[in-house]
């Protein structure tokens, strides 16, 4: 069959307007991010929705919106897609019973490869990710440091070019991160894609060509290391409280509006919480719409707090703190 | 500088069908399901479990000095008793349980063990996991509960005299009825396990819909005709060489012929089957707290 071949889609992941929701709680919102060949550091604090997103990547969970083709292949074709990605989870568990070996080897077999092929191949990734002499023995015995690294050899045992890596480094003592870390250039070196993820900026900054920051379920910043370090403040989302009557039907205006990314009602009833990436343009709205539509509004305050914490946690000098 | 992996992986994929690939990867998935199956903690319960009635064939015949008289002097109500036992006992509580126990955690174990996910990140189309899943819970099944209906059928046979057991086998009805015995299950295995199989992926709590298909199963006898034809005992039922006595409640229905029970109750399987293979395509995995 010939798709639509489109060059250029074909070496990009892309997300176009993705969301997820779990029932009330948001995943992640509206994401749009092209993610080109190299390594990707996508990094955000916990709960901010890196799993979300490279779950939704892999077809492990559905988009509430939006689509998202990795080299031009949907997740809901996962024969295709997963011939040429690998996705090492966050989940520390491990199918019954097996050995590191059988783990590996079981699931070539899965993936369609003749037995000896497999069998080499297994092979080769316990090899790189140093686990030969623990091969034979019970996953179930494994240390956490080897668990996930059977894990990481389980995930590009069959030869991926793109390969998605849920806090590979958790887990890890210095050497093995060390080790690990040289892995991730050596692959891409050999021209692969790689998204990593982690709650520690730095750790990662050395080896990332671009790093994309998440919070909160929104894509804060995204770019060259240097860049996203410089990115000025204002072109992050930012959060505006107002205090007004019918929070409920204003909401629901604003939110129709472009500039609006998110609107989320106050406790009290009273007011709301706004979070735009356009100032300029959400108070031309409001005062349209006070105009207009008769809202009676008592304050407008910008409340970024939070958001500048989170962008120094991150990008700051100190920020993460772990070796 | 390891750069052996560069051309290597390139496996056969598109749109067309492969099934020698499939073939290999349904083999890899039997290879991995089955050896659980038998050789998992889960399995120990099901082999006692799969052994009851022939302990209790066995303390029939063998137990009362006096049996073998007994069942050579009342041949036919030996064989309506032990029509009795494979219907009641053996078809719809063995295997009717026991395929609840081994198709529902096809799925349902891989996600208590959070290990489901690694199959959903092969090169693997879900259709073909259904199928695979499906065969290893079959090949389970089968064995355990043919074994279970074989082991029955010999205490059955071992009681009575050894000339008139080769009669009644070789020159009378025996070997087919014991042929037809070991088909029954067979199906059974194949019937329930479908059910179950689609049970244990779509519930999150699958004991109550698992309990309204037990409860379905056994008022079938009293149900109009129509609604009796909805169900799998009742093919079984028909199918069996000696059909046990329902009792004076049981609706009359003229017995189905096996040219039409035994493809329904597999086309019914297949349809079954696909529901899964589609609802499957769009399951997340969430293993709860996360
Ligand atoms: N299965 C789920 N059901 C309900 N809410 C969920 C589920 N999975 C994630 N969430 C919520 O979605 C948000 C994003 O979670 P996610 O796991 O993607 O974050 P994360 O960045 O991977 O965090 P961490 O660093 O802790 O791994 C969180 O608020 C989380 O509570
Ligand atoms: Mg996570």
């Amino acid at each position: 069959m010939n798709e639509s071949a489109n060059h250029n889609s074909d070496k990009l992941i892309v997300f176009e307007n993705v969301s997820k929701f779990y029932g009330e709680i948001l995943g992640v919102n509206r994401v749009n991010l092209t993610i080109s060949p190299g390594i990707t550091s996508l990094v955000g604090p916990n709960g901010s929705g890196k799993t979300t997103l490279m779950n939704l990547m892999t077809g492990l969970i559905q988009p509430s919106r939006g689509t998202i083709r990795v080299l031009g292949v949907t997740p809901d074709d996962p024969q295709r897609m997963f011939s040429f990605m690998g996705y090492c989870g966050q989940f520390d568990s491990f199918p019954r019973g097996m050995t590191g070996f059988d783990f590996v080897f079981s699931f070539l077999l899965v993936h369609g490869f003749p037995k000896k092929e497999a069998e080499a191949m297994a092979w080769r990734a316990i090899e790189r990710v140093d686990l030969v002499e623990a091969a034979h023995r019970k996953v179930a015995g494994y240390s956490k440091g080897m668990r996930q690294r059977i894990r990481l050899a389980q995930s590009i045992a069959h030869d991926p070019s793109v390969i998605i890596l849920d806090e590979p480094l958790n887990g890890l003592d210095p050497m093995a991160r060390d080790e690990t870390k040289r892995l991730f250039r050596q692959l891409a070196k050999d021209g692969l894609h790689l998204i990593i993820s982690s709650h520690i900026l730095h750790e990662l900054e050395e080896m990332s060509d671009t790093i994309v920051l998440i919070n909160n379920g929104y894509i804060l910043a995204e770019g060259g290391v240097s860049s996203v370090r410089e990115e000025k403040m204002e072109e992050h989302p930012m959060q505006i409280m107002i205090r007004c009557d019918r929070p409920a039907e204003f909401a629901s205006r604003v939110f129709a509006s472009d500039s609006v990314v998110e609107a989320q009602l106050h406790e009290d009833k009273h007011g709301l919480f706004i979070k735009t990436r356009n100032a300029d343009s959400f108070y031309s709205l409001l005062n349209k719409m006070v105009a207009e539509q008769g809202f009676n509004v008592e304050t407008v305050a910008p409340v970024d707090d939070n958001l500048n914490a989170v962008y120094h946690y991150l990008i700051g000098s100190g920020g993460g703190g772990q070796a | 500088m390891n750069s052996a992996i560069e051309l290597e992986a390139t496996q056969p994929t598109g749109g067309n069908l492969q099934w020698g690939l499939w073939w290999r990867q349904v083999r890899a998935i039997l290879r991995m399901e089955v050896k659980k199956n038998f050789w998992g903690k889960r399995a120990l319960l099901i082999y006692v479990f799969a052994a009851i009635p022939v302990l209790v064939m066995f303390l029939l015949t063998f137990a009362d000095p006096d049996a073998g008289n007994d069942i050579n002097k009342f041949w036919s109500s030996a064989q309506e008793i032990f029509a009795n036992i494979f219907e009641a006992l053996i078809l719809r509580t063995m295997v009717f349980f026991g395929c609840a126990w081994i198709f529902m955690n096809l799925f349902r174990g891989e996600v208590v063990d959070k290990s489901l996910h690694y199959y959903f990140l092969s090169s693997l189309r879900r259709e073909v996991l259904v199928a695979g899943k499906y065969f290893s819970g079959l090949v389970t099944s089968v064995i355990l509960f043919s074994l279970t209906t074989a082991g029955s059928l010999f205490f059955l046979y071992w009681a009575r005299d050894y000339p008139a057991n080769v009669n009644y086998l070789f020159d009378g009805p025996g070997l087919g009825q014991c042929l037809t015995y070991l088909g029954v299950t067979i199906l059974g295995c194949i019937g329930y396990g479908a059910v179950f199989m689609f049970i244990g992926l779509f519930f999150r709590n699958p004991i109550i819909p698992a309990l309204l298909v037990y409860g379905w199963e056994w008022l079938n006898f009293l149900l109009p005709p129509v609604l009796k034809k909805i169900s799998i005992i009742h093919y079984l039922h028909t199918l069996a060489p000696v059909p046990m006595n329902e009792g004076p409640l049981a609706t009359v229905v003229a017995a189905t012929s096996p040219w039409i029970s035994v493809p329904s109750l597999l086309i019914f399987t297949v349809l079954v089957l696909a529901m899964a293979a589609v609802k499957i395509r769009r399951h997340e995995i969430s293993y709860g707290s996360e």
